[in-house]
């Protein structure tokens, strides 16, 4: 076995390959660039190599770079972890030609997988089921309908030079295919000035399915069974599950087989990946194969058992595979969230910072169900923008996939992430919508089920009813603790009552009764209907882990004035309790709607003004740049949506400036 | 007897509905609660015991005989907040507009003398149409007699005036020289001659909101310590806020039990300072990452930014914290910033409050904008105030500690007791840039010789070990054990005795 592993990668999947090679008693080099010099990789090897200035492509992907690490720290193997120099056939040769063992398949298995039209003919082939269609020119609409009746409805007619849409058309049957051809051309002529049309199968319900294979280098290939990753946000994968809730096992060795036939005909060895579309009938198709350790394998070591890292390692020293087909079984089920540095709330615009808390949930039993998570961040650490905004990938395993989705609900609830946006409240979301729930999913899932972006989840009424009923108990442990100031006028000591009224998200406010025993509170509402609360929530403490009625409930708390902010289930609110005098009082109060910022240029991060480009008075076009903005060592031109007039310029260069102050005012 | 009994019954009620429904209406219309509601809010429930309730003028001019309502516009007494005793005025707009007449503010004084007497707060609200006109000169002789005792309290007991509707003309001075002012926002105001008269004298065109609104004087004139979106959270914000305080200079800042370790590490500490010393970084995570649970009670948030002020607890009590804020002007002393820590020094000083400092300080900020407007002596100010404290006084130094801002800085010169520095202190006269280019001005030419010196410097300064030398500070420590030492340092200091010299008093350069 090699005694010392080099990692040409970083952030999670670095320390993933660490910690496997630490297991295996291999020590471990990281390398890592300027923005990464307290990076948590480069904590956990055992040496590191400095490589470069931050941006990739002047240290991480920078072959001569890696190679001089390898050598100056005598490392005798180099896994390349996704992404990167993973599938760079030039990285693999000049491993070879270096002699250091590549923790990868061979360079010609890359190369031919890396072509779109190679793998395609050869996984033809190899008997690999494909996207049916013709490639050659068509000549006119009745050969358009003959081909399209071969393929099958429905199809889609393309433009070769297409693309935004256009010159595309999709056809259930002959006579939609004989006008989609003759439009699809005309508008290509006019379009692209190039009519060229071919036609392939339109695959409905698409659903992304793809097999884990893993192969020696003694002739030895098996599948790992199948993940499921159809929830995708701008083909970016979010979440991924093994197995797929849609598989049968016969498609599922059918497809296993067909992965592994395509591994045997490109000779390839260690871990790889098919990806395939699956449409609603179980039809599937070959899209591509992937020459690495995938993102999402976790999910597939989970049901499998099999540490896919350590395999990679032994494959690559030459050992053979110690089992074969028939002992891969899938036991139980596993999910996969990624939690990304995106602001949910912003389009999931990228969002950077120092994470001045982050708390994963514990790895180990949670529920019915064990908690993974892949990370490459701590807390105090800083999000850059020079790479992934991927930060961790959550992962639970349980029995049954309604006891991982359950486990996952609850480790999302208990990430603690703040000083940068995240996504941890979208992953919530659709952790509890009823598509994923089913299994019924497709890859159009997001943009169907969010055309709008993401704004939130709005509990329904039972589970408000128990994050007030959870937020009543807490409150009075926070005001008994009040009342317990020294320098308290003795026999006249504040005495806090029973009866609270608890508005939690802004609706109609519920009055109710906590009475507190030993074990916890019984919270009773105006209807009769009472809440059993017990739980160890002391204040301060910014994760209160309740039960509500025997059932776990996880709050993310701040406090608030009379009340506190709650982040649970993907929603995010504010809760307050109050005495009911106190709230007869609220209720007085005006509603202060938010004042009206469309006339404002509001600054969208916290930054320094470098330049000011207009003038009061001065009238801007839409897209006109109106200042700059430097943040994060970056410069952010902001222009101006609309044509207007400026009527008041609040900054000038110099000035730091915070999120949402004003910048300038327009008339 | 029964009739008797019911006659006092009927007075009450009388008295409780002020100024009668419709003025109470028309109060909730605007968005603000009536003198009594406020005081149930301030209060804990039930604790509040009326005082003068049956108090009426005794103007006769302008027909005020036939106008006499119980109260007069006032309501005063005391109950409990949290179980510990406070005096609270509220004025009472829907009687006579709360306007102030002789008797209104004799009633002001009576519960100002017994607090003073008895060691506990005050805390005024203020919504009051101004002086009753009616009454002429009476009516100024009650505002006079209110200030002479706003000024015999100041230092004996907190006194906390919340600005709940116009405060306007000589009104505004007995808040002014109150310890905190809060206001709400949108229905709270404070000028001293209002935008009819400004139109008149100077041709400015402003409004009221714009002359003296909460966000004019939270961000602008500093007046205010804070604002709030209404009445209700205004009161609950005032709760908190007097759990943090002493009733008293005869008692020690209070203690509460708290639920937080305090040898908790905060390893992400280590990582706060950038490794560039010229990004910024939030201090408050420091301040966060200190305190009990992570409680911040801060005072002009909104003014001066680069400095931070506040109440933290440590060990459940009641501590100070002035802090540089590098995230805004690097953190730089100027006079704004200068005149607001050394206010809420000496605040913490009056009431026996132990103060932290966290330091990350390139200087005083240059420039004839500040040199004309005094940053001399408004920087003297901040020094003085540190100098003549006596309370523990514990300081971290987390980056720079440069110049005159250092030793301004709670720094062991000014009898500073325990004074800390995170390995990545830098404490020198200036960075290490300006120092070369005065010692080695010969070299100016040669960029190279500089670079060469600018570094050699920065080895021999950049750092807290020279300090630590001579003992200038005590201990450099580990950032991420800065909660554990600061509160062991204020443990050791709990029984800390330092007088100053008498004096009839100093003469701090106001």
């Amino acid at each position: 076995m090699f005694d010392k592993i080099l990692i040409a990668n970083r952030g999670e999947i670095a320390c993933r390959v660490i910690k496997t090679a630490r297991k295996m008693g291999i020590r471990t080099v990281a390398v890592y660039s300027d923005a990464d010099k307290q990076a948590l990789h480069v904590q956990m090897a055992d040496e590191a190599v400095h490589i470069g200035p931050p941006q990739a492509n002047q240290s991480y992907i920078v072959i001569d770079k890696i190679m001089a690490a390898i050598r100056s720290s005598g490392a005798q193997a180099v896994h390349p972890g996704y992404g990167f120099l993973s599938e760079n056939p030039k990285f693999a040769e000049a491993l070879e030609a270096a002699g250091i063992a590549f923790v990868g398949p061979p360079k010609g298995a890359i190369e031919s997988m890396g072509d779109k039209i190679t793998s395609k003919k050869i996984a033809q082939e190899a008997g690999v089921s494909t996207v049916p269609g013709y490639m050659g020119l068509i000549e006119d609409a009745d050969e358009a309908v003959k081909i399209s009746g071969e393929i099958g409805y429905p199809v889609m007619i393309k433009a070769s030079a297409g693309g935004g849409g256009k010159g595309m058309r999709i056809a259930w049957n002959d006579q939609e295919a004989r006008e989609g051809f003759q439009s699809s051309k005309n508008e290509a002529a006019n379009s692209f000035g190039d009519d060229r049309i071919f036609i392939e199968k339109f695959v409905t319900q698409p659903r992304h399915i793809e097999i884990q294979v893993l192969a020696d280098q003694h002739g030895n290939a098996v599948y790992l069974h199948e993940r499921e990753c159809s929830i995708q946000r701008r083909n970016q994968k979010v979440v991924e599950e093994a197995p797929s809730p849609f598989l049968d096992p016969e498609t599922r060795k059918a497809m296993g087989e067909q992965a592994v036939a395509l591994a045997k005909a490109v000779g390839y060895t260690s871990a790889g990946t098919v990806e395939f579309i699956v449409d609603g009938d179980k039809n599937f198709y070959f899209l591509e194969m992937n020459t690495r350790l995938q993102v999402e394998h976790p999910v597939t070591e989970l049901i499998t058992g099999i540490d896919l890292v350590e395999q990679m390692i032994r494959v690559a020293n030459g050992e053979a595979l110690p089992f074969a087909q028939d002992d891969l079984k899938i036991n139980g089920w596993a999910i996969e969230n990624r939690l990304y540095a995106e602001d949910p709330y912003r389009n999931f615009l990228p969002s950077i910072g120092r994470l001045t808390r982050y708390r994963p949930p514990a790895e180990g039993a949670l529920g019915d169900g064990v908690v993974r998570n892949d990370t490459g961040v701590y807390e105090g650490g800083e999000i850059s923008m020079y790479y992934d905004p991927m930060i961790a990938k959550l992962c639970t395993w349980a029995p049954t996939r309604a006891q991982a989705i359950e486990a996952q609900r609850l480790a999302l609830d208990t990430f603690e992430v703040e000083g940068i946006g995240h996504n941890l409240p979208f992953l919530s979301a659709v952790m509890d919508h009823p598509k994923f729930v089913s299994g019924d999913m497709t890859t159009a899932f997001i943009a169907e089920e969010y055309p709008d972006g993401f704004s939130g989840v709005a509990l329904d009424e039972p589970a408000r009813r128990r994050v007030a009923a959870a937020c009543a108990a807490m409150n009075r442990v926070a005001e008994i603790r009040r009342t317990r100031v020294s320098g308290r006028l003795d026999n006249h000591e504040r005495r806090v009552g029973e009866n609270w009224v608890v508005q939690a998200g802004g609706e109609v406010p519920w009055p109710l009764v906590v009475k507190a025993d030993h074990g916890g509170s019984t919270v009773t509402f105006e209807d009769g209907a009472a809440l059993r609360v017990e739980g160890d929530w002391t204040p301060g403490d910014s994760l209160a882990r309740m039960r509500v009625d025997g059932v776990p409930l996880v709050l993310k708390v701040d406090k608030i004035t009379q009340g506190f902010r709650i982040r649970t289930r993907g929603a995010d609110m504010k809760v307050h309790v109050r005495s009911p005098r106190q709230a007869e009082l609220a209720a007085l109060m005006p509603e202060k709607l938010p004042p009206d910022t469309s006339k404002l240029l509001l600054c969208p991060m916290p930054g320094m003004i470098v330049k000011v480009d207009v003038e009061a008075g001065q009238e801007v076009q839409e897209g006109q740049a109106l200042c700059t903005v430097e943040a994060m060592k970056m410069e952010n031109i902001l222009r101006a949506e609309r044509r207007g007039v400026v009527s008041r310029v609040n900054a000038g260069p110099g000035d730091s400036l915070a999120v949402d102050d004003v910048i300038m005012e327009f008339e | 007897m029964k009739d008797i009994l019911e006659e006092l019954q009927a007075r009450r009620e009388n008295a409780r509905l002020g100024g009668g429904e419709t003025r109470i209406a028309a109060q909730h219309a605007r968005g603000k609660l009536t003198a009594r509601e406020r005081i149930e809010l301030l209060l804990d429930e039930d604790s509040f015991e009326e005082y003068d309730t049956f108090v009426a003028h005794r103007c006769t001019d302008f027909g005020m005989q036939g106008n006499r309502p119980y109260g007069d516009g006032v309501v005063t007494g005391w109950g409990t907040i949290n179980g510990r005793m406070v005096y609270v005025f509220s004025q009472d707009f829907t009687v006579l507009g709360g306007s102030v007449s002789a008797t209104h503010a004799a009633k002001i004084c009576k519960i100002m003398d017994m607090a003073m007497q008895n060691g506990a707060p005050v805390i005024g609200i203020n919504d009051s149409g101004g002086a009753r006109i009616q009454e002429g000169v009476d009516s100024l002789a009650g505002y006079g007699e209110v200030f002479q005792r706003n000024i015999m309290a100041s230092g004996v007991v907190p006194q906390i005036s919340l600005i709940m509707g116009p405060c306007a003309g000589g009104a505004v001075y007995s808040p002014a020289m109150t310890d905190f002012i809060f206001m709400v926002k949108d229905s709270s105001y404070m000028f001293v001659t209002g935008p009819d008269v400004v139109k008149t004298v100077t041709n400015e065109q402003v409004t009221a909101e714009e002359l003296g609104g909460a966000s004019t004087h939270t961000r602008k004139s500093s007046v205010a310590d804070g604002a709030f979106e209404n009445d209700v959270e205004a009161l609950a914000e005032v709760r908190r806020l007097v759990d943090f305080l002493p009733l008293s200079n005869r008692e020690k800042p209070p203690v509460r039990p708290f639920f937080d370790d305090v040898d908790r590490v905060e390893t992400s500490l280590d990582t706060l300072v950038p490794e560039n010393p010229n990004l910024p970084y939030d201090m408050k995570e420091l301040i966060l990452k200190v305190a009990d649970e992570g409680d911040f009670y801060e005072i002009q948030e909104e003014f001066a930014k680069n400095m931070i002020t506040g109440f933290i607890r440590l060990e459940g009590q009641t501590v100070g914290v002035v802090a540089n804020q590098p995230l805004v002007l690097a953190g730089v002393l100027d006079i704004d910033s200068a005149r607001k820590a050394a206010r809420f020094v000496r605040f913490c000083d009056c009431f026996e409050i132990p103060i932290l400092t966290l330091v990350d300080v390139p200087g005083f900020l240059p420039g004839t904008g500040q040199e004309y407007r005094g940053v001399i002596k408004h920087g003297a100010k901040l020094l003085f105030a540190y100098g003549e404290a006596t309370v523990p006084k514990v300081t971290v130094i987390t980056r720079k500690a440069y110049g005159g801002a250092y030793v301004v800085m709670a720094s062991k010169h000014l009898r500073s007791d325990v004074n800390y520095a995170w390995p990545t202190a830098e404490i020198a006269v200036m960075g290490a840039k300006g120092a070369t280019e005065i010692i080695h001005r010969a070299d100016l030419g040669d960029p190279d010789k500089i670079a060469a010196h600018a570094a050699e410097y920065e080895d021999r300064f950049a750092n807290p070990f020279v300090a630590a030398e001579r003992g200038f500070v005590d201990e450099v420590i580990q950032p991420r054990s800065t909660r554990k030492r600061v509160a062991r340092a204020f443990a050791m200091l709990r029984n800390k005795k330092l007088q100053n010299p008498w004096k009839k008093h100093d003469n701090i350069p106001l």
